[in-house]
Parts: structure tokens; sequence; C-alpha cells
């Protein structure tokens, strides 16, 4: 299909990563917002739980799915030049694995190092 | 040669604009600004497990004039591409195609986002005194 080579699975994924960001999404801003204080100790003992912990790794890991699969798209439809394109696409892939992997390690770390400090 | 001039593809510059387009812009839109949010949601994460004092200037920054703006810029395209994702979604599945069932929706939509946005500025306004 196009440019963007597979069409059917990339629609499908976004589609598949979206209905789950619904509730993740959600949870994170009800979560965030029914906090005390945003102060350091406040948001260390939100992710201090290890299910909270385990549901902001599953958005971070979701939200960074979605956000490559969606600016895969805007790089597809608006880079016409190849090289542009594909130096486009790998700074992507990069940034969405960089985060996605960051994002992760922080919130174990949280949840996990916190334990008996 | 057609016949007759056949329609040609939707350019940009030349298309009427209109609630449908305008809104399925804004989608995309909303979805780089929030890829942006992302980067921002991991600086966050980073800086709170590095330890309080990386956290606190984190904080600093978003609690700014300028941070205080970004946020709520955040805080409009989330719930906008959250509604208008689930408008999306309703679609994928087969509904709402009506004409008049789309601009509703739409306009249902940016009402929402509008509203939701408002209801989580006062709040976060009420809470943070």
């Amino acid at each position: 299909m196009g440019s963007a080579k597979d069409g059917t699975g990339h629609w499908w994924a976004q589609r598949v990563s979206a209905v789950a960001l619904v509730p993740l999404a959600l949870w994170f801003l009800v979560s965030l917002m029914s906090l005390n204080s945003l102060d350091y100790a406040s948001v260390r003992a939100w992710f201090a739980h290890p299910f909270d912990g385990f549901l902001a790794a599953l958005s971070v890991a979701v939200l960074a799915y979605h956000s490559y699969l969606g600016t895969v798209v805007v790089v597809e439809d608006y880079v016409h030049s190849a090289a542009a394109k594909l130096a486009a696409l790998l700074a992507l892939r990069f940034l969405h694995v960089l985060a996605g992997g960051a994002g992760i390690f922080a919130i174990l770390h949280l949840t996990m190092g916190t334990m008996g400090s | 040669m057609p016949a007759r001039a056949r329609p040609l593809s939707p350019h940009l510059q030349v298309y009427r604009w209109q609630i449908a387009n305008t809104l399925s812009i804004l989608h995309r839109l909303t979805g780089v600004m929030l890829s942006v949010g992302l980067l921002l949601l991991v600086v966050w994460l980073v800086a709170l497990a590095g330890g309080p004092g990386g956290y606190e200037t984190v904080l600093r920054v978003l609690a700014s004039p300028l941070g205080a703006a970004a946020l709520a810029a955040f805080g409009f395209g989330f719930f906008y591409h959250l509604l208008n994702g689930i408008r999306h979604l309703f679609w994928d599945v087969g509904y709402g195609f009506g004409r008049r069932e789309r601009r509703r929706s739409g306009w249902l939509v940016v009402a929402g986002a509008v509203l939701l946005t408002g209801c989580a500025l006062a709040y976060s306004a009420y809470f943070a005194h």
C-alpha cells in the first residue's frame, strides 16, 4: 500500500495502541491530579507502589509505540526526498526507543530502587 | 483527455476550509505536539528518578509562565486528540458517518476538549494554592 509498504499492519497497530491508550492515559491523568502535591516526596510515593509503577511503565511503552506510528505517517506524507525521509524515519525510531527505554528505566528505578531506602 | 473535467485531489491551497478538514489537521497537529509531550514526560520521569534537586528544577520550569502556558496547550492537545481519536475509532467500526452526525460529533469534540481543558486548569489552579 503506497509508501507505507505494510499498510494494514500499521493501520491495525495504530488502532490497537489507541484503544489501549484510552484507559491508560485517563488512569495516568486522574492519578496525577489526585495527588495532594506534585512535590518530590508525593510523586515518589505514587511510583513506589508496584501496580502503579507497572501501569506507568505500560503507559510509556504504549505511548511511545503510538507516537512512533503516528509520526512515521507524518514523515511519510510530508518529507519527499528519499534521503531526508530515510534520515527522518531513522531519527524517529532512535528517538522513540530512547524515550520509551529511558522512561521505563526511570519508572523501574522509582518502583524498585525505593525498596529499603 | 477526459470528456469533462474530473475533480482534482484536494490540494491544501485550494481546498475550501470547513470543520471536517480543520479537525482532521488539528488531530495530526495535536498528535505531533503530544509526541513532543512524550519527550517532556520522559524528562520529568528521569529527573524524578535522579533525585530531588533535578526534579525541583523541572517543576520550577513547569511552574514558570511559559511552562504553565505550554502545559495548558498540552492539556488541550491531550483532550482534543483523545476525544477526536475516539471519534475516529467509532468511524473505524462503521458508526457516525452521516453528514449531520460527522458535523455534530466534530463540534462535540471541540466543545468537550475546551471544557475538559478548562476544568483541568481550574482544578490545578485551585489546588496549587
